[in-house]
């Protein structure tokens, strides 16, 4: 479904990412952890070249992303969730769901609505159709802007650290929906420091550090016995 | 005998007796800035989007533009039109010189004031759409413009203000609007007094209620915004 291959990236001098090897399978929930400034948001934000490796190549479903077909293949596989969600704030919760159908997938107005409506329900909002964004809690924006990613109903959706910006009353909400998520065949690639959320949904976990992937291999191995320092050390932190 | 004083009271029996002079000028500087105005809105939104992309050709492009037209004065740019055309064998009449020179310089600040707005919208937004897959040209359109109307809503309107009274540089090639019209009777009666205090006043009932409507408007949209706190009755006060 995705695969990066030897993929680089320099920021100027700054090599972010160094020799990147990934597939990620279909339907596959993958969590992304590691440090601060390890290159996590730059390696997912290569899946749908919001970031242009400078070598290397990302192959979503059997067709290599390019500068070129980037659009176009972007709109028919991936969609994203971030960590300030970035709803549209002059457009209302439902509309926040309809424009992407409407205008990138040809949708009528009546097919997008009733689309929006069902994954409104999904993420528990249906109350909330009518609000603007600025209404809501950070809790609230992020079930939206999930509910969001679903309604273009595509097979991958990629989240940078979804809850790193949420209260944390609020955190779980966040977290149950994409628990919720990740009992449907959608390929799901997290980058999080929620272990608990980590432990329960990943089927894979990859660690990376400095660029790299350090180590990667299921939660089980993760939490009970790592075999690099470098992810001992960083996981006796972030669980204390 | 009648009263010297250029604001005596005959001198504006007279005048009024010539309104429909003052009308047909009034009439053509509101076609004039209409138009003007439209052009300016249409080239101030093209060079204001290019000036924000990643192409250097085209901001280069948008640069010239701007720098071009808001560094010589008006006056000269449409005497250049008015001579300097001709004598390329190119005959505009001078209603179109009116709309074309106006319509152009305005342009040129237009183009400033869209700019501001679109670097104003956070980068996320961008992001937002194109993990979408809206090309360019549809996020500029559904998403990044809608959102700075609020922001340039204040400048914008200051710049049709001063489009309607620049409208009077027609005045300089015989241009039949309002200025011109005022000059001619204040040269031909004398009474300079009436006739200019006359025009000024003409150009403020068409300036002020801009002014005003555009202010109501932006404070409406301000409301707005804030104003959709959804209805929570579970969180009405309970005052004891
Ligand atoms: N647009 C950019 N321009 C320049 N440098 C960047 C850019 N984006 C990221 N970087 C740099 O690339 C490196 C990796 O950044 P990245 O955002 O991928 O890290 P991360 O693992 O997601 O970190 P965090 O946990 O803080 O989000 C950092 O050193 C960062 O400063
Ligand atoms: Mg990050």
């Amino acid at each position: 479904m995705i695969k990066l291959q030897d993929v680089n990236k320099y920021f100027g001098e700054n090599h972010v990412l160094k020799d990147i090897n990934l597939t990620v399978a279909e339907g596959e929930k993958l969590v992304i952890i590691g440090p601060s400034g390890s290159g996590k948001s730059t390696t997912v934000r290569c899946m749908n070249f919001l970031e242009a490796p400078t070598s290397g190549q990302v192959i979503i479903d059997g067709e290599e992303l390019t500068q070129k077909n980037k659009i176009q293949l972007v709109r028919r596989t991936s969609a994203m969730v971030f960590q300030s969600f970035n709803l549209y704030p002059h457009k209302t919760v439902l509309e926040n769901l309809t424009l992407a159908p409407i205008k990138l997938q040809k949708l009528t107005k009546e097919e997008a609505i009733k689309k929006a409506r069902k994954y409104l329900a999904t993420v528990g909002l249906s109350e909330k159709e009518n609000a603007y964004p600025s209404t809501l809690s950070g809790g609230q924006q992020q079930r939206v802007a999930i509910a969001r990613a679903l309604a273009t109903e595509r097979k991958i959706i990629l989240f940078d650290e979804p809850t790193s910006a949420l209260d944390p009353e609020t955190v779980q909400e966040v977290l149950d929906v994409m628990i919720k998520l990740s009992k449907e065949n959608i390929t799901m690639v997290v980058v999080t420091h929620e272990m608990g959320f980590a432990r329960v949904v990943a089927d894979r976990i990859i660690f990376m550090d400095e660029g790299r992937i350090v180590e990667e291999g299921k939660p089980e191995h993760f939490f009970e016995n790592p075999s690099e320092e470098r992810t001992k050390l960083f996981l006796s932190k972030i669980l204390r | 005998m009648k009263s010297s004083n250029p604001f005596a009271l005959w001198r504006w029996e007279k005048m009024f007796g010539e309104w429909q002079m003052f009308g047909e000028g009034f009439l053509r500087t509101i076609e004039v800035a209409a138009l003007a105005l439209i052009l300016a809105l249409v080239l101030g939104i093209i060079f204001g989007v290019i000036s924000t992309s990643n192409n250097k050709v085209m901001r280069g492009i948008a640069r010239v533009y701007v720098e071009f037209f808001q560094n010589t004065p008006l006056v000269i740019q449409v005497f250049f039109m008015y001579n300097g055309l001709a004598i390329a064998g190119i005959r505009l009449s001078v209603f179109m010189i009116g709309v074309l020179g106006v319509g152009i310089y305005h342009g040129a600040y237009v183009s400033e004031v869209v700019k501001t707005g679109i670097t104003s919208i956070p980068v996320g937004q961008v992001e937002a759409a194109k993990s979408q897959g809206f090309t360019y040209v549809q996020y500029m359109r559904y998403i990044i413009l809608p959102q700075t109307i609020k922001i340039i809503l204040p400048p914008l309107t200051n710049q049709a203000v001063n489009l309607i009274k620049n409208t009077s540089v027609l005045a300089m090639i015989s241009g039949f609007d309002l200025m011109y019209m005022a000059d001619s009777w204040a040269s031909s009666s004398l009474d300079y007094g009436p006739s200019y205090v006359f025009a000024g006043f003409l150009y403020f009932m068409l300036c002020f209620p801009l002014a005003t409507w555009a202010r109501k408007y932006e404070e409406r949209l301000k409301r707005k915004d804030t104003a959709r706190i959804p209805f929570d009755p579970s969180e009405e006060a309970v005052t004891c």
